[in-house]
């Protein structure tokens, strides 16, 4: 059998397999963060916990109001999003003229305050939310099985990376939000509603980050916890795509992903640190990361 | 009149000043450290304190006529931390007890504080056998559950069903790499073979790559030396990958509070070790019912181990009529436990609490009849059987 580095190659391309699964979640959580800090400047700490929030709201849902997987993947994100909205209204918006370091302890703040709440209601070891009829089973790709769950999220992710990606780089919405960032008061005075704009914005990538978390819900425990293991490496990624860069953070979110399937064969007690190391080596070599553009 | 003034004036000082300072009126102090917030916090955390004020309740409260208070703790699953906090309580407040809860490297941290205070530690939610081993103290007991009497319950079952071959998933810290070498020593003393093993950081977030290189090994057991959501999710993701229709899992160590997340149709079937179930008797079933009413939910054997450390703490000190520290461990060491979760048990010379363990099955969906009706008992192992009836020879000072 053919082989890298004494790595069975059939091992190699189900590791980078699934290494595209969850570069898809990073790429999908790294573009909510990099929308926000790119348009409003905001260190947004809180990102993990809209993702845990996403999932507990496609969990209640099915439980409590019978709504399937399908309309959760809609109705969890704009729920999330509305609050997100008004964490902005009643908190962010204050903030913006002070340094950033307050708006990231004040978003810190929200996730510890929005964790403790799900653990008292439900317990540390969370909840199951099973995969939803139509997407069970597996394709047989001949080196591995690979649930067609997977399959979508990697495809949903994608699709929806491109579409962000889209909408602010090649529309005219996109365009005012990006004029609005250069300069708020000189959009501002052509009528266009900047506080309005900002508010959709900060909603926007909340809601990006409630709907990984539907994605997700299937495939991990739905637990309080979730989303804090994950916020740090989503940090990583979108560091090293250069803050704030679209672009960045969804090709960093991919490319990391498939290089941690990769440690995960080699070195797997090396799996959680080596985006860390990444990081560290980019910003080195590119302190403004490898999208970014320097000051 | 004078002396009536001055008894006054020292009473008055007594409740200003620190508890040690005025021996007569003293409560008798217990700490709890635990990981109330983390990933462990269903197998004990805030159940674990209830169950322990249960025990405080049901004792009357008092004991040699001194107050009982409860002291607590969030060790966050930071050795620091929980080591810091025993030192402080032991120094600061007067601490007769500490109770340690999950997690083993925690408790290795906190045993070398029980050690130096000389004050007693009763190990509760943390598994790694070295507790009684490499790293005894004479003031350490090890009471729920370890990690040899897991591997001796789960993995020689498996084994004498046919399971062979073996492929670990390893927790990467002391927990997790003392219970597969304590299950390796039983799968290869039983003829079996491990085939290889994986570490897995501790709160990684997915584990099908882990998974998928368990299934390449071509093993028939997957065994998972992990605990909490780290379990809950391997297992899921094993089920998802379709990888439970080739290996089958082996729990090695499972909470019910993780069977009742999992839900029993992506649990059952596996089989798992434990030292308490709700369902087993009247008895337990009584102290399900207390415990539900508060919790809301079913105890897990380390609520139902809380509670009866507590109350054999304060028989033994109520026998000594002291709470020197000395004392009370030696009355521990001689006395026959039994209460609703030990029968007979006793403490080993290495501070191990030899008792029943029991070897569950969890019931199909079709199975289950009533809500936490999840486990069937495949077999009652002795405390002999489970633990091994002399102490540890890596414990120094239990050497005969």
């Amino acid at each position: 059998m053919s082989s890298v580095f004494g790595v069975p190659l059939p091992a190699i391309l189900g590791q980078l397999t699934l290494g595209l699964v969850n570069g898809s979640f990073y790429a999908l959580l790294s573009l909510g963060l990099a929308v926000i800090f790119g348009l409003l400047g905001i260190v947004n700490f809180a990102h993990g916990a809209f993702y845990m929030l996403g999932a507990f709201a496609a969990y209640i849902g099915l439980q409590t109001f019978g709504v399937n997987y399908w309309w959760a993947l809609l109705l969890a994100p704009l729920v999330v999003g509305l609050l997100g909205v008004l964490i902005e209204r009643l908190f962010l918006r204050h903030l913006y003229r002070l340094d950033p370091l307050y708006g990231l302890l004040l978003t810190f703040g929200v996730a510890l305050i929005f964790e403790g709440i799900m653990r008292d209601q439900f317990g540390a070891s969370g909840k199951s939310y099973p995969v939803p009829p139509l997407l069970r089973g597996v394709f047989d790709l001949g080196f591995m099985v690979l649930p067609i769950y997977r399959a979508w999220v990697v495809v949903a992710s994608l699709a929806v990376c491109a579409m962000t990606w889209f909408l602010i780089e090649r529309t005219r919405l996109g365009a005012r939000l990006r004029a609005a960032t250069e300069n708020a008061r000189l959009v501002q005075a052509f009528g266009i509603n900047v506080p309005l704009m900002v508010m959709g914005t900060y909603g926007g990538g909340v809601a990006l980050a409630a709907l990984a978390g539907v994605l997700a819900a299937p495939v991990v425990q739905v637990s309080p916890l979730m989303g804090s293991s994950l916020v740090i490496v989503v940090f990583a990624v979108v560091v090293i795509g250069g803050m704030g860069s679209i672009v960045g953070a969804i090709v960093s979110g991919l490319v990391l992903g498939l290089i941690e399937g990769l440690t995960k064969v080699v070195y797997p007690e090396a799996s959680n640190i080596v985006v860390f190391v990444i990081m560290a080596l980019v910003l080195m070599w590119r302190p403004a990361g490898l999208f970014g553009r320097e000051q | 009149m004078k002396i009536g003034s001055l008894r006054a004036a020292l009473a008055a000082l007594c409740s200003v000043l620190s508890w040690q300072a005025c021996a007569a009126g003293d409560p008798v102090v217990i700490g709890d450290i635990d990981d109330l917030s983390g990933v462990y916090a269903d197998a004990q955390g805030q159940g674990g304190i209830e169950a322990i004020n249960m025990a405080i309740a049901d004792f009357g409260g008092m004991v040699l006529g001194r107050k009982i208070v409860l002291l607590t703790a969030d060790h966050q699953n930071k050795p620091d931390i929980g080591a810091t906090k025993f030192r402080e309580w032991a120094d600061q407040s007067g601490l007769n007890l500490a109770l340690g809860g999950s997690n083993t490297g925690v408790n290795i941290a906190m045993s070398k504080v029980a050690a130096a205070k000389k004050v007693p530690l009763i190990v509760i939610g943390a598994g790694g056998s070295s507790l009684t081993g490499a790293d005894c103290t004479p003031y350490s007991i090890h009471y729920v559950y370890d990690t040899t009497s897991l591997a001796n319950g789960t993995a020689s079952t498996i084994i004498k069903a046919g399971g062979k071959s073996w492929f670990f998933l390893t927790a990467d810290y002391a927990f997790g790499t003392q219970l597969q070498d304590s299950a390796t020593r039983v799968v290869t003393a039983n003829g079996g073979k491990v085939l290889g093993s994986v570490r897995v950081p501790l709160g990684a977030t997915d584990f099908s790559s882990f998974l998928l290189q368990a299934q390449s090994s071509g093993a028939q057991v997957l065994g998972l030396a992990n605990a909490g959501t780290d379990f809950s999710n391997s297992l899921k993701g094993a089920d998802e990958f379709g990888i439970t229709k080739t290996m089958k899992p082996a729990a090695l160590l499972a909470f019910i509070s993780d069977i009742h997340s999992l839900t029993l149709q992506t649990a059952q079937g596996l089989y798992l070790t434990t030292s308490f179930y709700w369902d087993l008797n009247d008895e337990t079933r009584a102290f399900g019912k207390r415990f539900f009413a508060k919790m809301k939910r079913e105890p897990t054997m380390d609520h139902a181990g809380a509670y009866s450390a507590t109350l054999q703490y304060l028989k033994a000190v109520k026998a000594a009529g002291s709470t020197d520290s000395d004392k009370v461990m030696a009355e521990l060491k001689k006395a026959k436990l039994n209460d609703l979760f030990v029968k007979n048990g006793y403490v080993r010379a290495d501070g191990l609490m030899v008792h029943t363990m029991y070897v569950m099955q969890v019931k199909t969906p079709a199975e289950s009849k009533y809500p936490w009706d999840y486990y069937k008992v495949i077999r009652v192992m002795t405390g002999e059987e489970a633990y091994g009836s002399q102490p540890d020879p890596a414990c120094s000072f239990a050497k005969q």
